[in-house]
């Protein structure tokens, strides 16, 4: 059994969100980054089970990006796995990143691949998608819960209004969510051993993107807000309804 | 001002929006779809089509009020589960039939699924999250959230399809007067990938995505057994009910109550906060609120900051007040 996990990294969820150059950039100065939460906590931990259950599990992590991603696959490397991969591109275009994966993917004919449901920077929720389509393989999006049995998996994903148990032939693609493991903190021994673990930095393939990001925009500023005291909540249903019209 | 529409082929112009159903219904969020990629039509003076898989109860000639001219509809049992590999290559098959430039889905669990599947297939860009109209004047430039809510990004697309899956609530039920034409589509099906094995649907309550008025809860709340007047507020307000990360961790609540980064992102008309202190990660999930409402003791909660009105009190006292003043509201 092969798994692939796709770790990407994403500001952390306090840092401050601004844009350089004429609002073409992001303002990464000063910005903690760190593996995107749902590849880590959902993802990662999970793939880690099942090895843990079954130590001749192949755990590799891949990422696509530069140089800077390393500190990022290596955090990823403490909690577990065998070996990690370094795309070296960049790209804020899903296509590019999933066609960059899928050319991996196929080279090591994985039966499983594990990514997050979606950055949370760029939420494109897009990746996983893109890549289950490139590999003609099953995907199951936005899964809760996980459960191998040999060549199968049954897994639990979200529906509209509720959620489905379906039953899959691998190789297969799966979007990991809330619920299908529990978040981790990496000890001593797990960190110093990610500093051995291999980690193969390989050159991209010819592609090229189908969109590109002209410019950020932030959000116009609240107006305040407006404050009615704990006994007038007459006051309040009032604004509700008259000024604001939602109720 | 160039205009991808402008082919030689008065055909080759069509918006198709796929539109979702769910047990034979039509959603919410597809109407609204529907209305925007009707308006797309608009702005290329071209047909609005819309593409329905699977058996439908409801009357498909209504999507007419949201601007569609044309309805295919393709009818096999299979179609009533999402396939995410099956539907894309049946949705990418009708796109290249019917030659349309711009593919519409709503983002949401299933347009998740399949647009991107569908824009591989036809080498598309996607744009996935939009929430607005595309500006044509320089390219075909799509405003999308980004930052889970804490900005947004202007993507420009640059084949010749456009894929876009658009966030609900984000543009609105716009309506118009008009029937739609159905014509039953027949196309290839291919082998399903997965078996579903169960379904569980939560039943008698509003879901959080579709809700136009969501009551939270947080940790202010103490515990469990003071659920009660929240559920009553949301009852009264015909409100899906929600909670904080740490709410949720406890178990308080079910998981997919929890909203925020990690969660659900909501974007309801109403939001009303209850207990919740307003961390980042919690905004992120529920800032594109229209209209946002914070009830907390503490008048230094970083809450009142991204809210429009508020009361500083206890949520013990004050909801259960809230609850009475807007059914009296109501009885008038
Ligand atoms: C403002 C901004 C700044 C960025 N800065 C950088 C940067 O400095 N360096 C850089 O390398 N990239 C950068 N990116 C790229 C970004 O991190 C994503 O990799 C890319 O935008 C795809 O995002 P998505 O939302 O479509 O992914 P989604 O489709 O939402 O991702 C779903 C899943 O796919 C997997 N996945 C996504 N991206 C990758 C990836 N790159 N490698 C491996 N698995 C992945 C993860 O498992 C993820 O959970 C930036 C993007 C934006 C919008
Ligand atoms: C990576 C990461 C991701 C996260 N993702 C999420 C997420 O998706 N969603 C999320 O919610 N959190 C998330 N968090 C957690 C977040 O940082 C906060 O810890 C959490 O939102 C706090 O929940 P709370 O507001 O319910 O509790 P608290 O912060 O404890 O706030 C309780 C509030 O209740 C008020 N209160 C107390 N008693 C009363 C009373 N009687 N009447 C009225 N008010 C009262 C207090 O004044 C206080 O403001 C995430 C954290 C991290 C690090």
């Amino acid at each position: 059994m092969k798994i692939l996990v796709c770790i990407s990294k994403t500001p952390d969820t306090t840092a401050k969100i601004a844009f350089k150059n004429n609002n073409t950039q992001f303002e990464d100065a000063g910005v903690q980054w760190i593996i995107n939460p749902y590849d880590e906590w959902y993802a990662l931990i999970k793939a880690i089970e099942l090895k843990e259950k079954d130590p001749s599990v192949i755990l590799h992590l891949i990422t696509v990006g530069g140089a800077d991603c390393d500190v990022i696959i290596r955090k990823a490397l403490a909690l577990g796995g065998d070996e990690a991969i370094r795309v070296d591109t960049e790209s804020d275009d899903s296509y590019v990143i999933a066609t960059q994966i899928a050319a991996v993917a196929k080279e090591g004919s994985y039966d499983l691949i594990f990514t997050g449901k979606e950055t949370i920077d760029y939420n494109g929720s897009a990746v996983g998608g893109m890549l289950a389509e490139m590999l003609q393989m099953p995907y199951i999006a936005l899964a809760t819960q996980f459960e191998l049995n040999g060549s199968q998996a049954k897994v639990t994903r979200e529906i509209e209004g509720g959620e489905e148990v379906d039953e899959v032939t691998l190789p297969a693609v799966i979007s990991c969510q809330k619920g299908m493991a529990e978040q981790r903190i990496p000890n001593m021994r797990g960190i110093m051993a990610a500093r051995t673990k291999p980690l193969k930095v390989v050159a991209p393939v010819a592609t090229e993107a189908l969109t590109h990001i002209v410019q950020y925009e932030l959000p116009p500023a609240k107006a305040g807000v407006k404050l009615v005291t704990a006994d007038d909540v007459a006051t309040l249903v009032k604004l509700l309804h008259e000024e604001a019209k939602v109720i | 001002m160039p205009n991808i529409f402008h082919s030689k082929n008065k055909k080759n112009m069509s918006v198709l929006i796929f539109i979702d159903q769910s047990d034979g219904h039509l959603k919410k969020a597809s109407f609204e779809a529907a209305a925007y990629g009707a308006a797309i039509a608009k702005q290329f003076n071209t047909n609005a089509l819309a593409l329905v898989l699977g058996n439908v109860a409801d009357d498909l000639t209504q999507l007419g009020n949201y601007g569609i001219s044309k309805v295919y509809q393709a009818q096999n049992d299979s179609f009533n589960h999402v396939d995410a590999l099956v539907f894309a290559q049946v949705i990418a098959a009708v796109v290249k039939q019917l030659e349309a430039s711009v593919v519409v889905f709503s983002h949401t669990q299933t347009g998740k699924a399949v647009a991107p599947g569908v824009a591989v297939q036809l080498k598309a860009g996607l744009v996935a999250g939009a929430c607005a109209l595309p500006d044509t004047t320089n390219g075909f430039v799509v405003k999308k959230t980004v930052f889970s809510g804490k900005a947004f990004a202007l993507v420009n697309i640059t084949t010749p399809i456009k894929v876009i899956t658009l966030n609900p609530n984000s543009f609105g039920v716009q309506t118009t007067t008009g029937n739609a034409t159905v014509e039953a589509l027949d196309v290839e099906v291919p082998a399903a990938s997965v078996k579903i094995l169960a379904t569980n649907k939560v039943s008698g309550e509003v879901p959080l995505s579709e809700a136009d008025i969501v009551v939270s809860g947080g940790r202010g709340l103490k515990g469990p057994e003071n659920w009660g007047m929240i559920e009553d507020l949301a009852h009264v307000l015909h409100a899906a009910t929600a909670c904080s990360r740490p709410v949720a961790d406890a178990h308080w609540r079910p998981h997919h109550e929890h909203v925020g980064q990690t969660g659900v992102q909501i974007a309801p008309n109403l939001y009303i906060a209850i207990g919740i202190s307003g961390a980042i990660q919690h905004l992120a999930g529920v800032n594109r609120s229209k209209t946002i409402v914070v009830i907390n003791k503490d008048p230094e909660a970083p809450f009142f900051k991204a809210a429009d009105y508020g009361i500083v009190g206890d949520a013990f006292e004050v909801v259960p007040k809230l609850t009475a003043a807007i059914k009296e509201m109501r009885s008038k």
